[in-house]
């Protein structure tokens, strides 16, 4: 039996080195968890998460402390005998219902966050958000402003089979577009969600949901960002080859900063849609524009 | 013209000679054999797809394979692992030993038995094939989902008859057990006293027929949608792909069940055998079964929370989902209860039935997790679900085989395994398995989606440190093969009560068990006299 405990020092080794190993993961604690978010979803599902984290830790060290007691105390090499019972009503009840109480419980909370996540009406801006084999295309409704967003070129180069550019050496790797979608903090942003081929789903962890965009169907999400910043995520539902190359950026600034924004992209894509227009039938404008560049 | 002498000459001898008993054999041990074989070939297969999966997962950009490759990949390992290890695992079980457990001589219908085995290679063949077809094999995971699945290549009607024949296979075996268990039973051997593992294959009988149909409209439906114009999944025809999914998912959460019941049945037998001590709450246990099997049915949605389904259908979902937690610990107590003042060994069957205590309660509390549906916005399709369903599935229902063999290895060849050997493929499967999969955990939480090739630099040291448990993981099985060749070849010669606690029919027969079970039915009154059933 000297042979087994050998074994088990071994193992239990191997696995604190590798914990070790593993250290610069630790650097940020936060990546072993949900991100506590920017919105008031993503603090509700992170507190709910803990939540329940805590009472599954809870009963397990019930549960796997009695287990463990049993193991030490109860074995034939230590002289134990067999107690013969094979069942206790009272007791039986006793876990049944204990149990039942506390998920009684946890489902009181959990159908608080299910409503808050469901109030979408009042919003202050709708943004329908399209998913394409392989980037998002947002339209900002009642703007006319939209545009496609595709993975960045570096985190492109960088991904190909034997790419001599290092994913290290890439800022933000498989995390960056070519075109971010911008929006306002502190305003109440409904998303409209779906998608032109197969199924998506658009997942920015730190709003603290994803929701599927489905072809032919229109689902519906909110987020009001309480801080300025960028927030990276990316497309969560198998969509084929390029799966994973399709990220999500989303800058949000003030509302004032947005609002410039806005007034700069309108000028831009009306100014392109212009050149477009032109472009489609050659007229002397565009010779003028040719011959002043 | 000689064949009916020449089964009348062998019909009370052992099997027939050659490599053609195999595929003739109508006898329950040659089938469960059989089963067996294949799940083990089956399980390597899958896990060679799995380590191709992790190897490319090392590290953050494309080093080995292409993506759409490696979406083949993570299709092919779902159904291979499932269709192919799990499920044929457990039916080669229930061959083996509930007629055993019944005092029965075979199953109650052995020519069918052979055929619901034969079915499985050709349904592989089939499957594994679509790799070389022109376009690739399956890449759109294996749930299918239209109208990625559609986009399939040449190998789209293969895998659909490859599924088609699977389900074939579980639905005769099911129908076969359910009517061996129904009509096979020694005179006297009432439901409530036949043994745990027998109870749980009859209820996952009953939820493989209701459960493998549904999975054949399904595809079913996806192949007229490609071939014969229809429209069931095409919201531009009316159609709608949400659809799919819950008619998938109406399959398969009872088909999760379906993995995991016979488990629960297994440990049932292991642990009052090494605590020596009977079964607590036999009749519990059973409601408990039962009532899990009646839930599988009303929870499916919870698998597709974020397709916007209303917020009616959300709340009943996850109320339904939660309450499958009471039943489950329900049954985790009883065995806890089981052990507690026991007098307990600790051989290769136990450890392995303990881990999966341990583990499967903590697949359990992620799954409880997971049943808050809001909360599943964030964790739906990421890692953290890869790490829930496999702490369910392999250090659930892979370990629970793996302590079947153990346990019942003694009484099919007639010879102990080597239990040094059996200790150290233990420990470093226990150890290297939550390497493999609890820092999925972490990167699922922190972001990280699954069934992608490639990932966010973030992700690195836990994809890392997850690979390196996968290669040792995926090496250590190779232990439990040639400890199963060496049993099978020799060893210290096993008693017909193999092991000191044990308590049922099977342990009734020498080992190893004569190739037709019992010729005459055991005494009942006199095995219930020795303790062998439950009261």
């Amino acid at each position: 039996m000297k042979w087994d405990k050998r074994l088990v020092a071994v193992t239990s080794g191997l696995t604190g080195g590798l914990a070790l190993a593993a250290t610069p993961a630790w650097a940020g604690l936060g990546e072993l968890n949900l991100p506590y978010g920017v919105t008031s979803i993503a603090h509700m599902n992170y507190d709910l998460n803990m939540l329940v984290l805590w009472i599954t830790i809870f009963i397990g060290i019930i549960v796997f402390g009695a287990m463990g007691y049993s193991m030490y105390h109860h074995r034939k090499s230590q002289g134990a005998t067999a107690a013969q019972f094979h069942h206790n009503t009272t007791i039986e009840i006793v876990w049944t219902v204990i149990p039942l109480l506390i998920l009684v419980g946890m489902a009181i909370a959990a159908t608080r966050g299910l409503v808050l996540m469901y109030d979408t009406d009042n919003a202050d801006m709708d943004i329908k958000v399209t998913g394409y084999q392989w980037q998002w295309r947002y339209d900002y409704l009642g703007e006319g402003v939209s545009f496609y967003s595709k993975l960045d070129e570096q985190s492109n180069q960088a991904r190909e089979l034997g790419s001599s550019l290092q994913p290290e050496r890439v800022d933000n790797y498989l995390r960056n577009v070519d075109k971010p979608l911008v929006v306002p903090i502190n305003t109440k942003i409904r998303f409209l969600i779906t998608a032109e081929d197969v199924i998506h789903a658009w997942w920015v962890p730190e709003f603290g949901w994803k929701m599927d965009a489905i072809p032919g169907f229109v689902n519906k999400a909110w987020a009001k960002i309480e801080q300025p910043g960028v927030y990276r995520g990316q497309c969560a539902e198998l969509c084929g080859r390029d799966h994973a190359f399709m990220p999500i950026v989303v800058i949000a600034k003030t509302p004032e900063e947005y609002k410039k924004w806005l007034a700069e992209e309108k000028k831009r894509q009306g100014a392109a849609e212009g050149a477009e227009q032109a472009a489609a039938e050659p007229s002397p404008a565009v010779d003028v524009a040719q011959t002043q560049s | 013209m000689s064949a009916v002498d020449h089964a009348e000459a062998h019909h009370h001898d052992g099997p027939e000679p050659g490599l053609l008993r195999w595929v003739f054999t109508t006898n329950h041990k040659d089938i469960g054999t059989l089963y067996l074989l294949f799940s083990l070939l089956m399980f390597f297969v899958g896990g060679a797809m799995a380590l191709i999966i992790r190897a490319e997962l090392f590290q953050p950009g494309m080093q080995l394979v292409d993506p759409y490759f490696f979406n083949e990949m993570t299709t092919l390992h779902g159904l291979v692992m499932i269709f192919g290890a799990i499920m044929p695992g457990f039916v080669g079980l229930a061959n083996w030993q509930v007629p055993m457990m019944l005092g029965a001589p075979d199953m109650a219908l052995p020519r069918l038995n052979n055929w619901s085995f034969w079915l499985l290679p050709f349904a592989f063949t089939l499957l594994l094939s679509t790799l070389f077809m022109p376009g690739g094999g399956p890449a759109g995971g294996w749930t299918m989902y239209p109208p990625l699945m559609l986009e399939t290549g040449q190998a789209f009607p293969f895998v659909i008859f490859a599924v088609h024949l699977m389900g074939m296979s579980s639905i005769l075996g099911a129908i076969n057990i359910i009517a061996t268990i129904f009509n096979m039973r020694a005179p006297g051997l009432t439901l409530m006293m036949m043994p745990m593992f027998v109870w749980t294959w009859l209820i996952t009988a009953f939820l493989l027929i209701a459960a493998m149909p549904v999975l054949a409209g399904a595809v079913t439906m996806l192949l007229t949608d490609q071939y014969f114009g229809t429209h069931f999944f095409n919201a531009a025809g009316g159609g709608d792909p949400v659809m799919y999914q819950h008619i998938f998912w109406f399959f398969g959460h009872p088909e999760v069940y379906i993995m995991i019941l016979p488990a629960f049945g297994i440990i049932s037998q292991i642990i009052p055998t090494f605590a020596r001590k009977p079964l607590f709450g036999y009749a519990s246990m059973v409601y408990a079964t039962a009532s899990i099997a009646f839930l599988s049915f009303i929870v499916w949605a919870h698998h597709m929370f974020t397709v916007g389904m209303p917020l009616a259908g959300e709340l009943f979902f996850m109320y339904a989902t939660m309450l499958i937690a009471v039943p489950t610990g329900v049954k985790v107590f009883n065995w806890v209860a089981t052990m507690w003042q026991g007098a307990m060994t600790f051989e290769t069957p136990m450890l392995f039935a303990l881990a999966f205590v341990i583990l499967f309660s903590i697949g359990g509390f992620s799954g409880l997790m997971l049943a808050i549906a809001s909360v599943d916005f964030q964790y739906q399709d990421g890692y953290f679900v890869v790490a829930h369903f496999h702490y369910v599935l392999v250090t659930g229902a892979a370990f629970a085989i793996i302590a079947a063999a153990y346990y019942w290895l003694p009484k099919w060849t007639g010879n102990m395994y080597d239990e040094q050997l059996g200790k150290l493929h233990f420990w470093l499967s226990l150890v290297s398995v939550n390497v493999l999969y609890f820092p999925q955990h972490f990167v699922g939480l922190a972001g990280m989606p699954r069934r992608i090739p490639d990932y966010a630099v973030q992700f690195t040291e836990w994809n890392m440190v997850s690979t390196v448990g996968a290669f040792v993981f995926g090496f250590s099985q190779l232990i439990f093969a040639w400890i199963v060749i060496k049993a099978i070849r020799g060893g210290v010669k096993a008693e017909g009560r193999s092991w000191e606690g044990a308590h049922g029919m099977e342990w009734e027969l020498p080992s190893p068990a004569p190739y037709h079970s019992f010729q005459t039915p055991p005494d009942i009154s006199k095995v219930m006299a020795s303790g062998d059933a439950h009261s």
